[in-house]
């Protein structure tokens, strides 16, 4: 069964681009972390065209290294050959989830989230009010103290230890609007991408990043039909859905006719600029899957065209940077955050040793796989110490709380901050206070 | 299938969790980096010490059982598959630098280290180790060992071969031979240790080497130099060698591989020349600055179109881009690459890249040279499709013709890559019958029972080939 759903759905071309050269070893977390072939892209690649050559059956043993990947991309930006690893193993894990068989209960969570949650933005507002309660109301500090929190598994029990303050309310009512002018002259009509939990548990990251592109003179729309990006459903293997809420987001900003789509989360920015692919045999959606595609962009790299960094405020502190994977080896933005970083007055840039090197958050991973997960974090901490800097920036949410949880972890509370670049921006650049929730 | 009680044996000695027969782990130690070639091996063991590979050389003794010793997987002639099953021993996990000497500049390494990490290692001393070959960011050293590997600084540095000291290394029957050391003259008995560099896994386990070190080289500079006429750049080669200037660097793109590299990557290379040369020096800056100088005259006087000089790190960069995209951009034309090592006397690379281009053209092909040009060591590379049989066959029959080329001009079968299985079938063009007939009593000396990488090297059958003419 699950043979012929991955014969069905591996792009066999792909496959047989791999030249099995092995120069994606070195560049991938799990064979660094196990030294094992079946662990490293070549050796699940070698895997995936095994099953489709009718080499081996796609047993459990199968399942379980593409599933040990983290997805981090990694690989991609040193196959001599160009072989999009990324779409094969989320090719792969399409195929595994339709033929798989999960306990009622995983059943249940997983309907609830990929289906009944992350794709409607009303309920993930809704969440965070409550989540919001719990935080404000003293119950959370009620729970702490009586311990509840000690029936989870220690991942979890250190990511409710860091969990930002959420947000019942998203930034359009923050704003009372979907259109932000400019300030000054209009250089460009700029869609923002608010993401589902971006908008929820980091609200005010994205408020930074309207205010910060209005100020640099973008006209701000915040198309309202928008919808989760589709990246966890992809990673997950429920692409079908991923591409229905493909079609959705390419409406809503097709729509709003911008010029450039913005991302403040590199894991969502990959995944939009994905699109073109993967909607690439829909043809009623093809072209307009193109053009949305083609006009996404970070937000470092609209900053970098947009900002003056001269009438920053110092800053005289130390900043390392933790460079997402999906911002990195996906969207290829690699030097524009650290640019910008470098260019805040007063503030010291020091290099993270790895900071190419994926943090273990991928998504859910660091849930499902925690024991890898964790070991690539104390990894991580070990060089994020190394650096004995003050600010450690991050550009997308996933990584943002994990460096939160790995500053945790490693008892550096206090001596550290963990921050995503926009705020840090927001913060050098502040005319006035940002602006704050109302009650 | 190896029988249960062989591997409850194999699982006592490293451990039940580095003795695997699940399918995945058979499949994914089933290949290497050679094109079109795959065999499952019955068992994946991976030892942690000499010892434990002298107690699985003494199982698989006993049981007559094959075994393919590997590194990082990343030769390209098939060195590491188990073509005749058995078991795959993986030495990747004997990674640690021993000891680096600084008072006899020598470093004592287990096989499964990374070539890259030796650099890196002894640079920060101000040494140098300096056999690079093109796939040392995962290659082992055990492996380039093993192979006899070479790189970009064969011309002036030499090869693996010229760094090997001395060796460690489990025999056939299980006993630990020790050959050289820490010395650098040694005349006592047969050169065993350069008899086992290159020797292709078939006589004995490496399980520890020392190699030579030297000082690291203060600076180094690079240069492009463009040719309209094949014969122009290969004159220059020679010239500036005959000039007494030993480059640290010398190669070379011809036409096709240019116009690839700069459809994929737009550097701005002149895509109507014949070929590039990418020539560097390193050394004292003085002596750096003025062989740079000599070199550009030499390149002027055989009428380079272009010639352009890194002053800065940054150009340099750049320039180095041309050369090291062209696998890059090769493999990504078609589904199948083909990077074969067909070696030639430095002065017949031009005879040598015209005979590969009308091979080329008479069987149809897309056939794409680059490589060492101060070394002769040329890698034509062909793009095709594994699928399409028909085109397989002829690709065949044109490297088989180019080898013998090459042969004909004084050279040589493979000059970096190995034989395995891939070149066996034409090792006797380039040795002679006699010559197989030594090699084939050195190999049943150290393993009458031909349990060390079987079927590689020696082919059940060579190809015919009656004249071998020596130029």
């Amino acid at each position: 069964m699950l043979k012929e759903a991955l014969v069905k759905k591996l792009d066999y071309d792909e496959l047989s681009n791999c030249m099995r050269c092995g120069f994606c070893q070195p560049a991938c977390p799990t064979f660094r972390e196990t030294g094992y072939e079946a662990a490293s892209p070549r050796g699940r690649i070698a895997l995936m065209k095994a099953v489709a050559d009718g080499v081996m059956e796609p047993d459990k043993n199968f399942v379980d290294q593409m599933n040990l990947c983290l997805g981090c991309r990694a690989c991609e930006p040193v196959c001599p050959a160009g072989v999009p690893y990324g779409q094969l193993i989320e090719q792969t894990r399409e195929a595994i989830e339709e033929v798989q068989e999960h306990p009622w209960w995983v059943k249940l969570v997983r309907k609830l989230a990929f289906f009944h949650l992350f794709p409607h933005q009303k309920r993930m507002y809704q969440l965070g009010g409550l989540l919001r309660f719990y935080q404000r109301s003293g119950v959370q500090k009620v729970v702490r103290k009586l311990g509840v929190l000690s029936i989870l598994p220690k991942q979890m029990r250190e990511m409710e230890a860091i969990m930002p303050e959420a947000s019942g309310k998203g930034i359009v009512d923050f704003f009372g609007g979907t259109v932000i002018p400019a300030a000054g002259e209009r250089k460009y009509r700029v869609g923002m991408f608010h993401g589902c939990i971006m908008d929820v548990l980091f609200n005010e990251t994205n408020r930074n990043t309207v205010r910060i592109l209005s100020e640099a003179g973008c006209e701000v729309i915040i198309a309202p039909d928008q919808v989760c990006c589709g990246a966890l459903h992809a990673h997950s293997g429920e692409r079908e859905q991923a591409r229905h809420l493909a079609r959705k987001n390419v409406a809503a900003f097709h729509k709003a006719d911008v010029d450039i789509i913005v991302s403040n989360a590199g894991g969502c920015g990959a995944m939009l600029q994905d699109y073109d692919h993967l909607l690439a045999e829909d043809a009623e959606w093809q072209e307009r899957a193109q053009w949305f595609a083609s006009r996404v962009k970070d937000i470092s790299e609209v900053l970098t065209l947009l900002v003056e960094p001269k009438e920053w405020q110092s800053l005289p502190q130390r900043i390392t940077y933790q460079s997402s994977c999906h911002l990195r080896n996906g969207m290829k933005v690699t030097k524009e955050p650290v640019n910008l970083l470098q260019a805040i007055p007063g503030a010291t840039y020091v290099q993270l040793r790895e900071g190419d090197r994926c943090c273990g958050s991928a998504g859910i991973y660091n849930l499902v796989q925690p024991e890898m997960a964790g070991s690539l974090l104390d990894e991580k901490m070990g060089h994020v110490a190394a650096t004995q800097a003050d600010i450690l920036v991050t550009s997308n949410p996933g990584c943002l709380l994990q460096m939160k949880a790995g500053i945790h972890r490693a008892g550096l509370e206090g001596k550290m901050e963990a921050v995503h670049i926009v705020d840090l921006l927001a913060r050098v650049q502040q005319k006035e206070k940002p602006l704050s929730p109302p009650e | 299938m190896l029988p249960e009680s062989i591997r409850e044996e194999l699982c006592a000695i490293v451990g039940a969790k580095n003795c695997l027969d699940k399918k995945e782990a058979l499949v994914a130690y089933s290949y290497d980096a050679t094109p079109m070639q795959q065999a499952l091996p019955d068992v994946v063991v991976m030892p942690q010490s000499t010892a434990e590979i002298q107690q699985v050389m003494r199982v698989a003794a006993r049981h007559h059982i094959p075994i393919v010793t590997r590194g990082a997987g990343s030769n390209l002639c098939g060195g590491t598959i188990p073509v005749g099953g058995g078991i795959v021993l993986v030495l990747s996990r004997m990674n640690q630098i021993v000891e680096i000497d600084e008072q006899n500049l020598t470093i004592t390494v287990q096989p499964g280290v990374r070539t890259v990490d030796i650099h890196q290692a002894v640079e920060e001393l101000g040494l140098f180790y300096p056999p690079d070959p093109g796939s040392m960011v995962i290659s082992t050293i055990g492996g380039n060992i093993a192979l006899n590997s070479g790189g970009l600084r064969g011309l002036k540095y030499g090869t693996t071969k010229d760094y090997v000291l001395g060796l460690e290394a489990v025999l056939p029957n299980g006993e630990v031979i020790r050959t050289g050391g820490k010395l650098m003259k040694d005349v006592a008995g047969y050169d065993l240790t350069k008899l086992l560099v290159g020797s292709e896994g078939t006589l004995a386990i490496i399980t520890e080497a020392i190699l030579k070190l030297i000082p690291k080289p203060q600076t180094q500079r690079v240069m492009l130099a463009m040719f309209s006429d094949m014969a122009q750049a290969a004159r220059s080669v020679s010239d500036i060698i005959a000039n007494r200037i030993i480059p640290g660097t010398l190669e070379f793109l011809d036409q096709g591989t240019i116009r690839v590299v700069e459809d994929f990557k737009q550097i701005g290379l002149p895509t109507d020349v014949a070929a590039i040369l990418l020539i560097g020096q390193d050394g004292e800056p003085q002596t750096v600055d003025r062989d740079m100088g000599q070199i550009a005259a030499i390149c002027e006087k055989n009428n380079a179109v272009q010639i352009k000089v890194a002053t800065t790190a940054e150009e340099a960069d750049e320039v180095m881009t041309a050369r090291r995209s062209a696998l890059a951009a090769l493999s990504r034309m078609r589904p199948t690459t083909i990077l074969e090592d067909a070696t030639v006397p430095r002065a017949s690379i031009a005879p040598m890249v015209a005979a590969i281009q009308e091979i080329t053209e008479r069987y149809d092909l897309r056939i794409c040279t680059f490589g060492h040009a101060g070394d002769g060591n040329l890698h034509p590379t062909c793009m095709t499709d594994a699928r399409n049989t028909e085109e397989i066959e002829r690709v065949e029959h044109a490297f088989e013709e180019i080898f013998a080329a090459a042969i004909d001009l004084g050279g040589t079968i493979t000059g970096e890559h190995g034989v395995g299985i891939v070149k066996a079938p034409y090792l006797e063009w380039k040795v002679g019958a006699a010559g197989m007939e030594i090699m084939k009593g050195i190999k049943h000396a150290f393993d009458p029972h031909n349990l060390l990488n079987p079927d590689k090297m020696f082919a059940k059958q060579s190809r015919n080939r009656v004249v071998i003419q020596r130029a």
